[in-house]
């Protein structure tokens, strides 16, 4: 008796396994209609990344497109930011905003069939998960270099800047330093050089002699 | 001295190790990159004319684009690029303030505000079957909101509500068999009329309350020959339907809700009959139809009787019928007569009353007309005047008025499929183009404005003169070659046949040409090639292009080569080839005496023929016959094949540049387990610096560098689809590194839980490719870098030295490669259209990846952030290499963005060449939208910049001088004093 009772439970779950993959095979072929369900969102730019950036008309809304699974559909957003896909079966996707001037981060969200459709947000670059599908920009994007302005430092830093502090240097410095040591003292140190029979210049050419 | 040297060469290494990444400021905008923006093949046109204000067409294309022009100047008010799979079916005007697109199939259905095509209101409609759509947008001037925008898609018709595109009401004709033909909506009336056909063969007619949506009366009735399908609706209550033989012609009226047929025999109307086929236009109380190569005009009488009023030639296109004043309907159709088309516009109840007649030259290099749209306007004379928009062959699009062409639009260049580059001729000698434009003052002045404005000393006036004189210097757009190699012409095939040569200096359109066949009307463009470059022979024959092209759509379909003159844009001869062409191999190093590159063609039965058909080209082929190999890819069966040549044909048939091969190997995926999604290979004609790669520790790492390698990358089938429709345990993504000349697999490397799509780029001996990681939910990029063992050994000196290396074998694909590949994977985290990679003339400077983003952007990202020699913390030798420390996902630095704030909307694929100069090469990306830019991947080391100041130079050399003077003045009164003392 002990062996049957124990055996029922097994055939339960060999039969609910059976009908698991009865079901896993037709839930493909069901899912044009049923299974199919609406992801809405929003995008909002907050006023403190929309200050940073020098492209105003970017901001507009109308210019702003909402991509799903890398560009199986292209959503557009309404005046209110509002944006809809329709028609998404329930599994893993992935949401992507594009819009000029700012970086957002794509975000991973998950349909659910079980709860008919309740939508779960990450995002991914930051693995931070969202209570509702609200899409912030990271950041907003500069495309261009600013140019510095008049800087004094920055042409002496110039290969121009820099040669002509090297002869302002050579012109100015070198003489002081000259007047600074005694003449005495050099005069030694050039004979002692002499005497050391360092080939100079001078002593190679045959005029000098 | 000797810290001076070291300083600066501290600074070498600083600036070499610095990351460039490729920037831009904003007053450069525009200096060597150029935008254009189309929207493509027009298919629908909607006029808004009635308010005062901006006159503008409401357009959708083929490239799914709906887009605001303005009827003044064409210029594109606003527009929208939908998904790919987002086709619109149908655009029209509600409420006089919204633009309605119907897309999906009827499934969506969108209003954008007309002024400034913010998107108003979007409702996704219930489908349940693919069928036709229909749209029927209420035409009622007095803006009366009663009335809904009424939708048929996927078996069903929707009412919606225009105002907010809430559905009003929903009627289910999915019942099997039935097809909904027409909606009309009569003016004034509540009551919607549907026809459709059961079976094609009964008509059922139903009455529909347009509040309500209930079904007032229905009414069915057989028709036992049969429905044909195509449908004229000629007025409120009578249609116009083929039966299913085409030779008759049958009337169903349905007034007071009763249904009727009257048939008419299609040649008691024409005395010659066939086949007949009605034609698209709407003519109210009249039909177009077309019998043998003839439009014939049918008006419908009262009682649904038919009578035959004219006939046009075949070459007529013709516009809707557009209510003009006093109830009379106007129609216009436009014919050509060798280089001019006639426009005609007359009145539909009576065709001998003409209102308008025009001729006007046109360009032969347009084609046919296609597609004719009208709108009329009151002149100041009160008399009616007629604009009409009209849609070229070759899908240019132009406003006519008054006799002439107000504005043209060249949307071929919407839908480029192939791009290859060519020289500009040489600037000849005593002709000097360039003029003397400045005098010495005129040059400093200018010099001194640009120094002002790097030094951000210039008022916005001088902002606005430099950058007039930055636009027009430098003869950028001149017609001849220059030293930097910077002018060059972008050719460029569309889908529509027509070939473009674009200019680099400013995006003009040098010369463009639409292909003719003797076979055919017009072959479709598959390809373009580089036919004849002549740089060391035949120097006094131009460079030609060949373009390979098919009569009709499918690949079995007979070929057509033509050869075009690059300096001229003539078509020097145009040859039917008789035979299919699947595949087009220019034979690398093969040219003849008159550098006509060799190049084989392959049909669909397997053999391949030889191009040029010249003795000399069959005796340079037969040559190197035994060492010709090439390769098909089968991709549905998952199947790449190698062939080598076996035999010419010469003996079976007279052609003896016809030849059979054979096959050597096969690699067969397994279909249960992978398919392939995308196979690449190496440019043919990229350039290769160095073989061997140094590295920090004196250690020499040889590159793989092969011409024959493909990546090939297969992914599991159910991975094949969307991301989405598969969980990370059913996916797998392998990559095949294959020898085209053997079939050995040489290297494989497999990412479990990941999917395709695949996006690769293949250059030297590396490969980068992108794919989707299924676990991580995110994308990835990973490389592989292929290097050579065999040659590792010959690092020692000695063996050089006495000669024991193996540099000098030769190198035989049939031998088994040594070689070991490094990879490193990365985060990325965008979504990828297209990769390509910047060549430059020698192959010198470091590579960037040009990575087109699906927000049509284009990323420039130096190679070094995809090298996998990047490690956590490289050391101190590694980082003065240029090392960059390993992070998990790759850097998205805005200014590298090289197409700044713009877009390429729509982007396909992207274009590299290199320019005379080492440092420079030119992208051109196409879409849409044409992008073009110059790039300097590590900065414009072997010239002076555009900005440099020569200002600053000279002002340095004169101040330098007055030192000089100065002091030595200086010092000489100094002497003077001394001596004095």
């Amino acid at each position: 008796m002990a062996p049957i009772l124990r055996s029922t439970p097994l055939v339960a779950l060999l039969v609910l396994q059976i009908s698991l993959l009865f079901f896993a095979s037709t839930l493909p072929i069901s899912s044009g209609s049923e299974d199919s369900y609406t992801i809405t969102g929003r995008v909002r730019i907050p006023a403190i990344i929309l200050a940073g950036t020098a492209i105003g008309h970017a901001a507009k809304f109308s210019n702003i497109k909402v991509v799903l699974n890398g560009g199986q559909n292209i959503s557009f957003l309404r005046p209110d930011g509002y944006f809809t896909f329709h028609k998404v079966p329930a599994g893993t996707h992935l949401i992507e905003v594009y819009a000029l001037g700012f970086f957002f981060s794509p975000v991973r969200v998950d349909v659910s069939a079980r709860h008919h459709g309740k939508v779960q947000a990450t995002l991914t670059e930051t693995r931070r998960s969202l209570t509702e599908l609200v899409l912030e920009p990271l950041r907003a994007d500069q495309y261009y270099e600013l140019r510095e302005p008049f800087n004094v430092m920055a042409i002496l830093k110039s290969p121009m800047g820099l040669m002509v502090g090297f002869m302002v240097v050579v012109v100015f410095l070198m003489p002081k330093l000259m007047e600074n040591i005694d003449p005495e003292e050099m005069k030694r140190t050039q004979e002692e050089l002499r005497n050391q029979g360092v080939p100079s210049l001078s002593s190679l050419l045959p005029a000098s002699r | 001295m000797a810290m001076a040297l070291r300083l600066y060469l501290l600074l070498i290494v600083f600036l070499s190790s610095a990351i460039v990444s490729f920037s831009l400021y904003e007053d450069q905008v525009g200096l060597m990159d150029w935008h254009q923006r189309y929207i493509g093949k027009v298919k629908h046109a909607v006029f808004h004319t009635q308010k005062t204000g901006r006159k503008r067409v409401i357009v959708s294309t083929e490239e799914n684009v709906v887009a605001s022009l303005d009827l003044r100047h064409g210029e594109i008010f606003w527009r929208h690029v939908l998904g790919t799979k987002d086709a619109i079916d149908g655009v029209d005007i509600a409420l006089g303030k919204y633009v309605i697109t119907l897309s999906s199939e009827g499934s969506m259905l969108r209003a954008w505000n007309l002024p400034d095509g913010q998107l108003v209101w979007e409702t996704s409609l219930h489908s349940a079957q693919h069928s036709k759509s229909l749209l029927s947008v209420p035409v009622n001037l007095k803006f009366d909101k009663d009335y809904p925008i009424l939708v048929f898609g996927g078996g069903y018709l929707h009412a919606v509500s225009p105002i907010d595109g809430e559905v009003l009401w929903k009627k289910d004709f999915t019942a099997e068999g039935f097809e909904v033909k027409r909606v009309l909506q009569p003016l004034e009336s509540s009551i919607v009329y549907v026809l459709g056909f059961l079976h094609s063969s009964e008509a059922v007619f139903y009455q529909i309350d347009s509040k309500s949506g209930e079904v007032v009366a229905e009414k069915s009735k057989a028709f036992p020959g049969g429905f044909s399908g195509e449908i004229s609706s000629v007025s409120n209550d009578k249609v116009v339907v083929l039966d299913s033989t085409r030779s008759i012609l049958v009337t169903i009226s349905f007034v007071d809700g009763e249904i009727s047929f009257q048939k008419t025999l299609i040649s008691s109307l024409v005395e010659d009959s066939g086949e007949a086929e009605i034609l698209s236009p709407l003519l109210s109380n009249m039909l177009a139809v077309k019998v043998n190569k003839r439009t014939i005009f049918v008006r419908v009488g009262d009682q649904g009787k038919l009578e035959a009023v004219d006939s046009l030639s075949d070459e007529t296109a013709m516009s809707d019928s557009l209510p003009v004043a006093d109830d009379q309907v106007a129609f216009a159709s436009v014919h050509h007569e060798g280089s001019k088309i006639h426009l005609t516009v007359k009145l539909v109840d009576d065709l001998d009353t003409v209102l308008l007649r025009e001729s006007i030259q046109m360009d032969q290099h347009r084609g046919r007309v296609d597609r004719v749209f009208i709108n009329n306007y009151i002149k100041t004379d009160r008399s009616n005047g007629f604009r009409a928009l009209i849609v070229m062959e070759d899908h240019s699009l132009l406003l006519l008025q008054q006799g002439a062409i107000v504005w043209s639009r060249e949307e071929g260049l919407a839908s480029v499929t192939d791009v290859t580059t060519a020289e500009l001729p040489v600037e000849k000698d005593g002709v000097s183009v360039a003029k003397v434009e400045h005098t010495l003052v005129d040059w400093l002045k200018g010099h001194i404005l640009k120094l002002k404005g790097s030094l951000l000393l210039a008022s916005p006036e001088d902002v606005v003169a430099i950058q007039e004189m930055r636009m027009k210097s430098s003869g950028r757009s001149k017609l001849t070659r220059d030293h930097n190699g910077f002018r060059k012409l972008f050719i460029a095939l569309t889908r529509a046949g027509k070939l473009f040569a674009l200019h680099t200096g400013d995006g003009r359109i040098v010369w463009s040409t639409l292909l003719n066949s003797p076979a055919c009307a017009r072959p479709s463009g598959i390809s373009l090639y580089q036919w004849q470059v002549p740089h060391h022979h035949a120097m006094d024959e131009n460079p030609s292009v060949l373009v390979v092209g098919r009569c009709g759509s499918d690949s079995s379909s007979p070929g057509v080569l033509s050869f075009v003159d690059v300096y001229t844009g003539k078509e020097i001869s145009s040859s039917d080839i008789g035979h299919s062409v699947v595949q087009v191999m220019p034979l690398p190093l093969f040219t003849d005496s008159m550098e006509q590159r060799l190049h084989l063609i392959a049909d669909t039965d397997g053999h391949v023929h030889l191009y040029p058909k010249t003795p000399e080209a069959l005796g340079i082929f037969q040559r190197e016959f035994q060492n010709v190999y090439w390769y098909n890819v089968e991709g549905d069966d998952g199947i790449i094949r190698g062939h080598g040549m076996k035999s010419s044909c010469a003996g079976e048939t007279a052609d003896e540049y016809y030849f059979t091969t054979r096959e050597l190997w096969t690699v067969v995926f397994p279909s249960e387990s992978e398919k392939i999604i995308s196979t690449l290979t190496r440019k043919p004609n990229e350039v290769v610096h160095t073989q061997a790669k140094v590295s920090t520790d004196q250690d020499v790492l040889y590159k793989y560098v092969s011409r024959n390698l493909l990546f090939v990358a297969t992914v599991s089938p159910k991975g094949a689809g969307e991301i989405g429709s598969v969980t990370p345990e059913e996916s797998a993504l392998v990559v095949y590194l294959i020898d085209t000349v053997t079939g050995r697999i040489l290297h494989h490397l497999s990412h479990q839980g990941c999917q395709g799509p695949v996006h690769a780029v293949f250059s030297e001996n590396w490969v980068v490719y992108h794919y989707f990681n299924l676990r991580a939910h995110k994308y990835e990029v990973t490389v592989v870098e292929i290097y050579d063992q065999s040659r590792a050994e010959n690092k020692n000196v000695w063996k050089l030295v006495l000669g024991k290396h193996n540099l000098t074998a030769p190198i035989s694909s049939y031998s088994r490669p040594e070689m070991f590949t490094k990879s490193q994977s990365y985060f990325f985290p965008q979504s990828v259209k297209t990769i390509a990679v910047t060549s430059t003339a020698k192959g010198i400077t470091s590579k960037q990846l040009l990575i087109g983003t699906i927000g049509d952007q284009i990323l420039a990202l130096d190679k070094r952030f995809v090298d996998p020699r990047r490690t956590l913390n490289p050391s101190q030798a590694e980082k003065e290499e240029g090392i960059i420390p390993l992070t998990d996902s790759l850097p998205i630095i805005p200014q590298s963005y090289i197409t700044h704030s713009l877009k390429v909307e729509g982007l396909r694929g992207i274009v590299t060449a290199p320019a005379k100069l080492e440092s420079t090469t030119h992208v051109f990306a196409y879409g849409v939208d044409l992008f073009y830019t110059r790039l300097a991947p590590s900065k414009t080391y072997d010239s002076l910049t555009d900005d440099f100041s020569y200002a600053l130079l000279l002002i340095t050399i004169v101040a330098l001088v007055a030192a000089i003077y100065i002091t030595w003045a200086l010092s000489e009164k100094k002497e003077l004093s001394e001596k004095w003392r």
